[in-house]
């Protein structure tokens, strides 16, 4: 295992280069047309609807939405982790390397979870058993995947806790988790994320309820392993700012479709769907002097309700009467840029 | 201000009549009302209802009158379920049994609710000593067994219809104050409470319509489950000639009184032990969806 | 601000905790603030660094351990239980979670009504201010008989600041207000917000864990270390020219959405453990993490210091 620790994020000053050289390579995980339906007393909700993305070897690929735009469920949909009833997938492909996921029986996809794509969550505390030491769970991993003697398996749990800075590891082995701070537990979900050095990590929006200065190092760490371990990594999330300093390819979800698919850079110098634009605009920014914010208008949608036409239209500015009625089909406007949208901002057309 | 912005009501609540009122309680109702057993359990316990009030109309026979040359009859055209050794009827001892085990169900478990509500409040909202004084006094109704200390109660004031009533609700009360203590203490910490404190409210106001309201949801499952208890504890302690005195006709006296009579005389067991199967179910089908209703809605949101 | 009278001031506020016999919590200890008419101060930190608990304090919904809150030049501790009755309608708080900030079993016009019976305001007028109130967050007047239930969280929170609104109050603490929403919709609480603040010339205290939600509203901004404030300047100030090491560490931190400027950052680095605010030892709080302490740090806990006009650092590095 080649740990590198410290790797200086300004050697990532430009990763697009590393973007364009996978292009042509297999990816890791291909995810086609991908449905998830919930289907309870009040009716069809439809989390997932037609999701559709790549993620290649090594890079991070960020999928960013707000809450109910089904960006968890997409994830937990590629492990089928999806609570059913009353949940269920009910269309598209996942595969991974080339074999279809939604095609293995439950057997098969447990072991396809943790070793080939492993998960970690929002609240480490609810994801750790709360009555078994850390490392103990962390050796586990080893035991149950790498089928390693237990005595070694341990040791290999003091040394992925010591790998992932965590001070003094060997007190720390002994554990329980509710003895150690947010920081320290996601650490170790991270430890026993990658322990097995997945193909793909899957990471539901890890630092959102850390501090700011721990989401700087928690987020630095999983950036650190992952690249050294030629891990990719799928990273939901909410926070632009995540995305912009950790992402190399970014989808931005609504109401349970990818509206906009573009490399960094691109999404934030020239979105092209309004609601990317909008939530761009209605960030405050730090430095920045203004007296109000450029909001959307309007509310999340109801997935359970949705509006016939384009799910965004009750609060585009840029609707034309076309978005009343249809759902606009996924289009290439340049290289890599995919958008939904029968009116792009600045007019940016294919191209 | 945008226009745009003027929110209305997102909830899906689209199909409901303009100005409907659809507070917490509707909506319970609402998922109250789909629960198929719990319908049929709320039909039972309504029949029962009814036949405790309208008893006295529907009875053939006087309850206590004793037709003595027709005792130890089966079930017959005359008598449609039997007699006893005293000749009485036992259909119109069971509908007259019937007001006795509504009357002392509900209200036992009306006066524990009252007292248990009041002594969670208090216990709950200010705590401290008072709280461990009273959780304290609560873990000693706690050791006895039920049954044991309601038939110790009833042994010591005397048994009657009244004392049975208020040994039944005494062992309950404890549950009943435990369980609003532990909902109080979790709506005292939420937000709105502070909220309202912030204004100055006086802790009268906030208990009333602040606390009280929230944490009266676990109560209504309590006393729904608590009604079944009581009317076995009411047979049990009539069997034991514990409760109600012959010649009332309750249903526990009744099963005591056929005890003598199994083997001749079967039906004076049966249909009292399936008269207290019917309202135990009743009662308890009915809790059941009553939680159903009131736990899961709330929560959600 | 033509006036320049000061609404709030708080005085060497202290919040120790006892945990045990030996074990005290220092939640917030020793914080001095002035806040002037119509201004909003800011107060940012992590979690642990007490501004929860300096914003119930500021209310007296908490009591202090010792120090002394001024409002308008009274003592609000020293006032007996009914005068402070009534000093409440003047200061009001906004909550973080819409969802458990309204009691979910009252009308909306209740929640809005209540308050102004409890205070005896606008007898007779009610109604009218009920829906006056609902106008002014942007909502329709059929809330009046609807139950939170049926309301989004941007929705709920705009009825927070209504209610907090319903008893004229000159003085608003806001917790967190827009943490627990989503981005599109914090954008237009927060902008609700200031237009609120502007025209009723509200004073606010703004705590808030995000730098940039903090920085739009606020005139000046506090941060708060472990119970202490380590910096104080006007916003704009504290962007441009943040002094203190722990400042200095919070806005490296923080990613902005900005990826030609995230790509270039240098690794973020924090050494040390954080200090525990259980008997911490004497001496600076920052101590254990900072990388430009020096003996002197570890014996004696730095004082707010007036560096630059209308800044203040708590650090004997910064001069």
């Amino acid at each position: 295992m080649r740990w590198i620790r410290g790797w200086p994020s300004g050697s990532d000053l430009y990763r697009k280069e590393v973007v364009l050289m996978n292009q042509t390579e297999k990816p890791i995980l291909k995810v086609s047309d991908l449905k998830t339906y919930f289907f309870t007393g009040e009716g069809v909700t439809k989390a997932v609807d037609g999701v559709s993305f790549e993620v290649k070897k090594g890079e991070v690929l960020g999928v960013v939405g707000e809450s109910g735009c089904g960006k968890s469920v997409t994830a937990l949909s590629i492990l089928q982790l999806v609570a059913s009833p009353p949940g269920r997938i009910v269309g598209g492909k996942v595969e991974l390397m080339g074999k279809d996921l939604l095609s293995l029986n439950a057997r098969e996809m447990q072991r396809i979870r943790g070793q080939k794509i492993s998960m970690i969550f929002q609240d480490p505390l609810t994801c750790l058993n709360p009555v078994l030491r850390v490392g103990y769970q962390l050796a586990e991993v080893f035991y149950y995947h790498k089928k390693l003697e237990w005595k070694k398996s341990l040791a290999e749990a003091a040394r992925m806790l010591k790998v992932t800075d965590i001070p003094s590891p060997e007190e720390r082995v002994k554990n329980f988790p509710h003895e150690m701070s947010g920081g320290m537990r996601q650490r170790s979900m991270i430890a026993m994320a990658l322990a097995c050095e997945p193909e793909l990590l899957i990471a539901d929006e890890p630092s959102t309820a850390l501090d700011v200065t721990v989401q700087a190092q928690v987020l630095e760490l999983m950036k650190a392993l992952c690249r050294a371990g030629e891990t990719a990594v799928l990273l939901i999330t909410h926070d632009m700012g995540v995305i912009a300093n950790m992402c190399d390819r970014v989808a931005v979800m609504y109401a349970g479709r990818i509206v906009e698919f573009t490399d960094v850079f691109t999404l934030f110098s020239n979105p092209a769907h309004p609601y990317t634009k909008g939530l761009l605009h209605s960030l405050p920014r730090l430095g920045a002097t203004r007296n109000r914010l450029e909001s959307i208008e309007g509310q999340p949608p109801q997935l359970n309700q949705l509006p016939s036409g384009c799910a965004f239209r009750p609060r585009c500015k840029y609707a034309v009467l076309r978005c009343d009625d249809e759902m606009p089909d996924a289009t290439t406007i340049c290289d890599g840029h995919e958008i939904r949208c029968f009116n792009p901002v600045n007019g940016a057309r294919n191209g | 201000m945008d226009k745009a912005i003027l929110a209305d009501s997102v909830s899906g609540k689209d199909n409901r009549k303009k100005d409907e009122i659809l507070s917490p309680s509707k909506l319970a109702w609402q998922t109250f009302k789909k629960q198929k057993l719990g319908i049929i359990g709320s039909l039972m316990v309504l029949f029962l209802i009814f036949i405790a009030l309208f008893g006295d109309f529907i009875s053939p026979y006087d309850p206590l009158q004793m037709h003595t040359k027709d005792s130890l009859q089966g079930p017959s055209a005359k008598y449609w379920l039997g007699t006893d050794r005293f000749g009485r009827d036992q259909l119109s001892r069971l509908i007259n049994g019937t007001r006795i085990s509504i009357i002392v169900s509900f209200g036992s478990m009306f006066l524990a609710a009252a007292a248990g509500v009041i002594i969670g409040l208090v216990s709950g909202y200010y705590g401290g000593r008072i709280d461990s004084i009273i959780m304290r006094l609560l873990d000693v109704v706690f050791a006895f067994p039920m049954l044991l200390l309601a038939l110790i109660m009833v042994a010591i004031l005397g048994p009657n219809l009244r004392n049975v009533l208020f040994a039944i609700a005494f062992t309950q009360h404890a549950r009943f104050a435990r369980i609003v203590r532990g909902s109080v203490l979790s709506v005292k910490e939420k937000e709105y409470i502070e909220g309202i404190r912030s204004v100055g409210a006086k802790n009268r106001i906030i208990i009333s319509q602040f606390i009280l309201p929230n944490v009266i949801s676990p109560i209504i499952i309590q006393a729904t489950w608590g009604l079944s208890i009581a009317i076995m504890y009411e047979a049990a302690l009539s069997f034991l000639g514990m409760g109600t005195q012959p010649p009332m006709p309750s249903w526990g006296l009744m099963l005591n009184e056929s005890r003598r009579f199994m083997e001749i005389a079967p039906w004076l067991t049966i249909f009292p032990g399936l008269s207290i199967v019917f309202a135990v179910l009743g009662f308890n089908l009915m809790g059941d969806a009553l939680r159903d209703a009131l736990d899961p809605r709330l929560a959600q949101r | 601000m033509a006036e320049d009278q000061t609404l709030i001031e708080i005085k060497d506020l202290c919040k120790y905790f006892q945990l045990s016999r030996r074990r005290v919590l220092k939640a917030v200890d020793g914080v001095n603030l002035r806040i002037k008419k119509g201004e909003v101060l800011g107060v940012v930190g992590e979690s642990g660094c007490g501004k929860t608990t300096l914003g119930r304090m500021t209310l007296n919904l908490l009591t202090p351990t010792s120090g002394g809150v001024i409002y308008d030049g009274i003592n609000l501790l020293e006032l007996s239980r009914e005068k402070m009755r009534r000093m409440r309608r003047h200061m009001q708080i906004v909550f973080q979670d819409p969802y458990s900030s309204l009691n979910p079993r009252m009308t909306i016009g209740n929640i809005l009504a209540i308050p102004m019976g409890i205070q005896g305001l606008y007898e007779g007028m009610r109604k009218e201010r009920v829906m006056y109130l609902l106008d002014r967050v942007g909502l329709s007047g059929q809330a009046i008989n609807r139950f939170p239930h049926e309301y989004s969280g941007g929705q709920l929170q705009r009825i927070g600041i209504a209610r907090a609104l319903a008893v004229d109050p000159a003085f608003i603490v806001a917790d967190e207000p827009v943490s627990a929403l989503d981005i599109s919709i914090q954008s237009q609480v927060l902008n609700l917000f200031k237009e609120l603040q502007e025209e009723f010339h509200l004073t606010c205290l703004f705590i808030a864990h995000d730098l940039s939600v903090v920085e739009f509203i606020s005139d000046r901004i506090a941060v708060l270390y472990l119970g202490k404030i380590v910096e104080m300047a006007s916003s704009k100030k504290l962007y441009r020219s943040h002094l203190h090491p722990y400042t200095q560490h919070l806005l490296s931190a923080i990613m902005l959405p900005d990826p030609t400027i995230e790509k270039r950052k240098p690794a973020f680095s924090l050494t040390g453990e954080p200090s525990s605010p259980i008997n911490p030892p004497p001496g600076c709080r920052f101590y254990s993490r900072c990388s430009i302490r020096k003996d002197a740090c570890k014996i004696e806990a730095p004082e707010l210091v007036e560096v630059e006009p209308e800044h203040f650092v708590a650090c004997f590095a910064v001069k």
